[in-house]
């Protein structure tokens, strides 16, 4: 699959995610992680694996993802991910 | 999880706070709701994140409904396509007509086989919402063996017939009735609409009581704190057995 355009799912509110994705330059899975640094020293890694998880599942080779994380659970980062990755082809 | 069914907790399908709490209320049942309260442009997000949510979440000690979206509408085929892979306990059909229903249940039909579900595992719960459904729901309810229960959404029918609502509900006596009465007959739940305003009690209990007299089995709640309220109101009709 791949991404044409810049594009965007979820929100700024607890337990969400807002999840802004655009293609680069065969530059490869780019994630830009926005959230507390609390929840980014114990958390920063898992979220990153899930990310990269399904964008391998979607088969997305080349992408730039900026997370803004408000405390979301991994089903709703893998959501607005594939949401948003849905509006960006 | 046996089909109680006395109270219906209705959340958004696209607020993940909402949905992952639902379940902490004590309701029989969760309607993650892709309809009402979620536009247009939002109806992709919040149809992957109930599916994320259903594979995800532990929804054991709760019945697991979403309501989708018309086949009318550019949304509602999709969302068939989609959720029935997480197998919910059920479908509700938004603006049910017997055409949609018998679709739906095609739809089902090829879809449970595909993924390898028990045939007619997914159920149906078939939304009246307009004049023309209340009046048709006979043949509505007859259109598929996947219906155990009907909702019945006054809120929609005000708006189809231009009615103005009440607390006393008054205007929705017969429409209430005829439900009530059409599920009795049929052996199914018949759910009561919502009281929307969720921070009258009084106005809630009275509310659900009416319902109750008139035959309905159970009503939907738009807030956590109405569960217990419509839940006493509710639990003796759980002796009476219904066909599920």
């Amino acid at each position: 699959m791949e991404i044409t355009k810049a594009a965007q799912a979820g929100a700024l509110e607890a337990r969400d995610v807002l999840v802004t994705v655009e293609p680069n330059n065969n530059r490869g899975v780019q994630i830009e992680l926005k959230t507390k640094s609390v929840i980014k020293k114990q958390f920063g890694k898992q979220i990153d694996r899930v990310i990269r998880e399904k964008v391998a599942e979607l088969g997305v080779e080349n992408i730039n993802i900026k997370v803004e994380d408000k405390g979301a659970l991994d089903y709703t980062i893998i959501a607005r991910v594939y949401a948003a990755i849905e509006r960006a082809v | 999880m046996k089909n109680k069914r006395r109270t219906m907790l209705f959340v958004s399908g696209n607020r993940p706070k909402l949905v992952q709490e639902s379940s902490v209320f004590g309701a029989d049942a969760v309607v993650f709701d892709l309809t009402n309260g979620v536009e247009d442009s939002e109806k992709d997000c919040a149809r992957i994140l109930v599916k994320e949510a259903i594979d995800f979440l532990d929804f054991s000690n709760v019945e697991v409904i979403v309501k989708i979206n018309s086949l009318d509408s550019e949304f509602g085929v999709k969302d068939v396509e989609i959720i029935s892979k997480v197998k919910p306990s059920a479908i509700m059909v938004s603006k049910a007509s017997e055409d949609q229903i018998k679709k739906i249940d095609s739809m089902l039909a090829k879809l449970e086989r595909q993924e390898g579900f028990e045939e007619k595992a997914i159920k149906l719960i078939p939304t009246i919402e307009t004049a023309y459904a209340l009046e048709d729901i006979q043949n509505i309810i007859s259109a598929s063996e996947r219906i155990n229960a009907v909702f019945f959404d006054a809120e929609g029918l005000a708006s189809d017939i231009d009615m103005e609502r009440t607390k006393g509900g008054e205007e929705i006596l017969y429409a209430r009735s005829r439900v009530a009465m059409v599920c009795r007959v049929a052996g199914i739940n018949a759910i009561d609409t919502y009281f929307v305003d969720a921070n009258d009690y009084e106005g809630l209990e009275k509310d659900s009581q009416k319902a109750k007299s008139l035959g309905f089995t159970g009503k939907a709640a738009v807030d956590g704190r109405q569960i217990d309220t419509i839940q006493t109101i509710f639990v003796n009709r759980q002796e009476m057995r219904l066909v599920i």
